[in-house]
C-alpha cells in the first residue's frame, strides 16, 4: 500500500528519485568515521546541496525547499531506498538547525544555516561530560562573562564526529548562583579549531574515531554565538533533545530500506524451514512498517510531537533487531567486519550493526526514555531523578 | 488520503466509548460467560442502533459501509470495553455475503444483511478453509445464522446445529463446532474468494479489538499502580514498574498505525491488503499480550482472581491472539510487505 500523495507530491517524489538515481555514488563511500570517509561524505553533502536536497524542509532562503513534513518523509524514503550515504551533517541539520529556527536570531540563521546545508561547516554536539551523562544538568563546564562574549572552560566527551568536524554546540554553566541544576546554563557554539580548544579523538568499539573528547581552556565565544538567552540554555537544549529523539533524527525511510534489504537477504540466504529466523525477519518488517505509518500519522497531525521518547525507544531497538537478524542470516559470514573478496556481498550490515549497538545509549539512554514515558505520558510518580 | 482520523470519526469513537462506559459491560460479560445472554444482547441492541453492525455492510443492504476506518474506531472501543459476542464474526459474515453479492449472488446478502445491520439477526462464522480460520464458531448458541466454509470444495453452508459449547481461555468467548447439512447455500470460486476476504476482515477487526483490549489493560494498570502503595510509596514510583509499562505503551503506540494502515488497505482493496492486515494482527496481538502480562504481574495476586474485573480483559488478550490468524501465520504473510 502506498500513501496517496497529491500529484505535486508525487512529482516531488519522482524528482527526488531521479536526482538520486543520477547522483548517488555507485561504490559506497568509506566509513564517515575515518578521515578519508569524512572528506568523501562532506563532498557528498556539497553535491546534495548543489541539487538543493540537503535540507528539503528548510526555507528556501537557507538552501532548502520549504517542503512539508510529509514531503520530508517521502524524500527520506527515496534517499535511503537509493542507498545514499549516511549524513555527516546530521547533527547540524537535524539538531542545531531546528533549534536555531526556534530559538536563534535572524542573524544566526542567515550566517549559520547556509554553510551547514552545503557541508562547509560540519557540526558536533558537545553536551556530555565525564561526570554528566544521563544527568546532563549536573554538567560542570563553565562559561565566564568577558567583554563581548564568554570564556568556555571544562571538558566535554563522547562528541560524535568531533574528531573531524568544524564547530560544536554545547551547554555551559554560566550563572553559578542559580538554585536548581537546570538553571543558569548557557547554550553556546564554538569552533573546534579555536584557541583554547583541544580535541582528542576516541575510538568506538571498532577502533574508529567516531567521537572525541573536547578540552576547553578559556575559549572565547562572542555574544552572537550564544543561542537563546544566556542562563536559559536548558530550555533551548530541550528543544534540541526533542529533535534528537524524535522522527527527524532517524526517519522511517531508513528502516524501511533496511527492512527491504533484510527480506531480500532472507529470500536469498535463508533456509525456509527456519521459522525462528523467519519470524525475526517478519518482526523487523512489521516494526519498520509501523514506524513508516506512524510517520504518516504524525504528518497528518496525529500523534505529533508525541513523544520523541516513544520514538527513540522504538527506532533504537528496531535498528538493533534489523542488524542482529541480518548478521544471523549471513551465517558464518556474519562475523566479517567488512567486505571480503571470497564472501557474499555483506551489504554493510556489520558496520550498521556497530552503529546500531549505540542506539540505546546515545540521545538519552533508553532507561531514561522509559522514565520519561512513564512519568510524562502515563502519569506515574516521579522517581528520584531530578 | 489523510492518514489520521477526521473529527467525525473521532466523535464516533467518543460517543461509542461513552455509551459503553455507561453500560456496565463487566456485568454483561460475566453473565455472557455463564450462558445468560440477556444483558449482553441488550448491549448488542444499543450497538446496532449506534450503527456498529452496518460498518462492514454496503448501503445496498442497509449498511453504511464498508467503512474500515470507522470499523477500526468501533472495534477498538469494543475491545476497550470488553464487549462480548461475535462482533468480529458479524463483520466477517457481512463481508462474505456482500462479496458474494458482488460476484452476482445477492440472495444471501438480501436475506441476511439488513437484519444484521439493525440487530434483528445475529450471525457468526467458521471459515477453516481461509487463512486464519478455525473450525470453531464463536457464540453459535446465540446466533440465528452460522456460516461455514470448510474449504476443500468451495462450498458455503448454513449450520443446522452445533456441538457442545466449549469454554475458551476468555470465559466470555464460547466456541462450538457447527454441524452442517448436506446442501451448501453457495458454491464455487466466488465462495473461496469471499471467504478469504472475510477472514482478512475478521483478522483486521480482531486486531483493532485486541488493540482496545491492550489499551484498557494499560489504563487500568496505570491507575492501579498509582494508588497501590508498598514500602510507603505508590508501586508506580518504582523504576522496574515504570519501565515495564513504558514498554507496553511503546508497543501499543506503534501497533495503532498498523491497524489504521490495514483499514486503509482494505478500503482501497489493494492486493497487498492481506499482508497489511497480518502485520496489524501480529503487532496488536503482541502489544496487547505484553500489556496483559504486565497487568497481571503489576496487580499482584488480585490480578489473578476471577472476581476482579481485570480478568475480563486478560483472557481476551490471550484468546484473540490465537483467533483469526496465529502470530506465526501472520508473520509469515508480512514478509510480502517489503518484498523487492
Ligand atoms: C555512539 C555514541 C555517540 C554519542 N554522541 C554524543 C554526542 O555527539 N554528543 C554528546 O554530548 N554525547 C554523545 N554521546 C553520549 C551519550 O549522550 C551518553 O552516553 C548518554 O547520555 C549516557 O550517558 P553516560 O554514557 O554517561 O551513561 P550514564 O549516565 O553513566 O549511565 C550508565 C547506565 O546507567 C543507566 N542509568 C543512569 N541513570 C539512570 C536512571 N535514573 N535510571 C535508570 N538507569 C539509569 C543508564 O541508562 C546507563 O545504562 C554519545 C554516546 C555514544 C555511545
Amino acid at each position: 500500500m502506498d500513501l496517496d500523495l497529491t500529484p505535486a507530491q508525487e512529482d516531488f517524489r519522482a524528482e527526488a528519485r531521479a536526482w538520486l538515481a543520477g547522483h548517488v555514488p555507485r561504490t559506497p563511500l568509506a566509513s564517515l568515521e575515518t578521515e578519508e570517509g569524512f572528506a568523501e561524505h562532506r563532498a557528498w553533502e556539497r553535491t546534495l546541496h548543489a541539487g538543493r536536497w540537503s535540507a528539503v524542509s528548510w526555507p528556501a532562503v537557507y538552501g532548502g525547499r520549504g517542503r512539508s513534513f510529509l514531503e520530508w518523509l517521502v524524500f527520506e524514503e527515496e534517499y535511503w531506498a537509493a542507498g545514499a550515504p549516511a549524513r555527516v551533517s546530521q547533527n547540524g541539520i537535524g539538531l542545531l538547525a531546528p533549534t536555531l529556527l526556534e530559538h536563534g536570531t535572524q542573524e544566526q540563521r542567515a550566517r549559520i544555516l547556509p554553510a551547514m546545508a552545503s557541508g562547509e561547516t560540519v557540526w558536533a554536539q558537545a553536551w556530555s561530560e565525564p561526570e554528566a551523562g544521563s544527568d546532563l544538568a549536573s554538567l560542570r563546564s563553565v562559561a565566564v562573562r568577558t567583554a563581548g562574549g564568554w570564556l568556555l572552560s571544562g571538558q566535554k566527551t563522547w562528541s560524535s564526529r568531533a574528531a573531524f568536524a568544524d564547530r560544536a554546540f554545547g551547554l555551559f554553566r554560566s550563572h553559578a548562583s542559580a538554585g536548581r541544576p537546570h538553571e543558569g546554563l548557557t547554550y553556546a557554539m564554538f569552533g573546534l579549531d579555536a584557541e583554547g580548544v583541544r580535541v582528542r579523538p576516541v575510538g568506538r568499539l571498532d577502533g574508529r574515531p567516531a567521537f572525541a573528547e573536547i578540552f576547553l581552556d578559556e575559549a572565547f565565544v562572542p555574544d552572537r554565538d550564544v543561542v537563546g538567552t544566556p542562563g536559559d540554555g536548558w530550555r533551548v537544549a530541550m528543544s534540541t533533545a526533542g529533535s534528537e529523539r524524535g522522527l527527524t533524527l532517524r526517519s522511517p525511510g531508513r528502516y524501511v530500506a533496511a527492512a527491504r534489504r533484510l527480506v531480500a537477504l532472507w529470500r536469498a540466504a535463508a533456509d525456509p524451514g527456519d521459522t525462528a529466523l523467519r519470524d525475526r525477519v517478519a518482526d523487523a518488517v512489521v516494526r519498520a512498517r509501523a514506524y513508516q505509518l506512524y510517520g504518516y500519522a504524525c504528518a497528518a497531525g496525529g500523534p505529533r510531537g508525541a513523544e520523541p521518547s516513544l520514538t527513540k525507544l522504538f527506532w533504537s531497538e528496531l535498528d538493533l533487531a534489523l542488524h542482529e537478524t541480518a548478521l544471523d542470516l549471513l551465517g558464518p559470514y556474519g562475523e566479517l567486519a567488512g567486505p571480503a573478496g571470497d564472501a557474499p556481498a555483506h551489504g554493510g550490515w556489520a558496520e550498521g550493526f556497530v552503529f546500531a549497538l549505540a542506539g540505546p545509549v546515545y540521545a538519552g539512554t533508553n532507561e531514561i526514555q522509559r522514565d520519561i514515558v512513564a512519568e510524562r505520558l502515563l502519569g506515574l510518580p516521579k522517581g528520584r531523578r531530578a | 488520503m489523510r492518514f489520521a482520523l477526521d473529527d467525525e470519526q473521532r466523535e464516533f469513537g467518543r460517543t461509542l466509548g461513552r455509551m459503553l462506559g455507561a453500560s456496565d459491560t463487566p456485568a454483561a460479560v460475566r453473565a455472557w460467560a455463564r450462558g445468560d445472554h440477556g444483558p449482553g444482547l441488550a448491549l448488542w441492541e444499543r450497538l446496532a442502533r449506534a450503527g456498529v453492525f452496518g460498518l462492514a455492510v454496503p448501503e445496498a443492504f442497509g449498511g453504511a459501509g464498508p467503512l474500515p476506518v470507522e470499523a477500526t474506531v468501533a472495534f477498538t472501543e469494543l475491545g476497550r470495553h470488553a464487549v462480548p459476542g461475535p462482533v468480529v464474526e458479524t463483520a466477517a459474515v457481512s463481508v462474505l455475503l456482500a462479496r458474494l453479492a458482488e460476484a452476482g449472488r445477492p440472495v444471501l446478502a438480501e436475506a441476511w444483511l439488513p437484519r444484521v445491520c439493525d440487530g434483528g439477526a445475529r450471525v457468526t462464522a467458521a471459515l477453516p478453509g481461509a487463512p486464519g480460520g478455525s473450525p470453531y464458531a464463536l457464540d453459535a448458541d446465540v446466533c440465528d445464522g452460522v456460516f461455514v466454509a470448510p474449504g476443500g470444495p468451495d462450498d458455503l453452508f448454513l449450520a443446522t446445529g452445533h456441538g457442545p459449547v466449549q469454554p475458551s481461555l476468555d470465559p466470555a468467548r464460547r466456541l462450538a463446532l457447527p454441524r452442517c447439512g448436506a446442501e451448501p447455500v453457495a458454491a464455487g470460486r466466488a465462495v473461496r474468494e469471499a471467504a478469504r476476504l472475510a477472514a482478512d476482515w475478521a483478522a483486521f477487526a480482531a486486531a483493532a479489538q485486541v488493540l482496545g483490549v491492550g489499551l484498557a489493560l494499560l489504563e487500568r494498570t496505570v491507575g492501579y499502580v498509582r494508588q497501590r502503595k508498598q514500602f510507603g510509596v505508590p508501586v508506580g514510583a518504582f523504576q522496574a514498574v515504570k519501565h515495564r509499562l513504558a514498554d507496553v505503551r511503546v508497543g501499543l503506540e506503534f501497533a495503532g498505525p498498523l491497524v489504521h494502515g490495514a483499514a486503509v488497505a482494505l478500503a482501497a482493496g489493494t492486493p497487498g491488503a492481506g499482508a497489511e492486515v497480518a502485520a496489524a494482527k501480529a503487532a496488536a496481538s503482541d502489544a496487547a499480550y505484553a500489556a496483559a502480562r504486565a497487568a497481571l504481574q503489576l496487580h499482584g495476586a488480585i490480578g489473578y482472581t476471577a472476581e476482579y474485573d481485570l480478568s475480563l480483559w486478560l483472557g481476551k488478550a490471550r484468546a484473540l491472539r490465537s483467533a483469526w490468524g496465529t502470530p506465526a501465520a501472520c508473520r509469515a504473510r508480512t514478509l510480502d510487505l517489503f518484498s523487492l
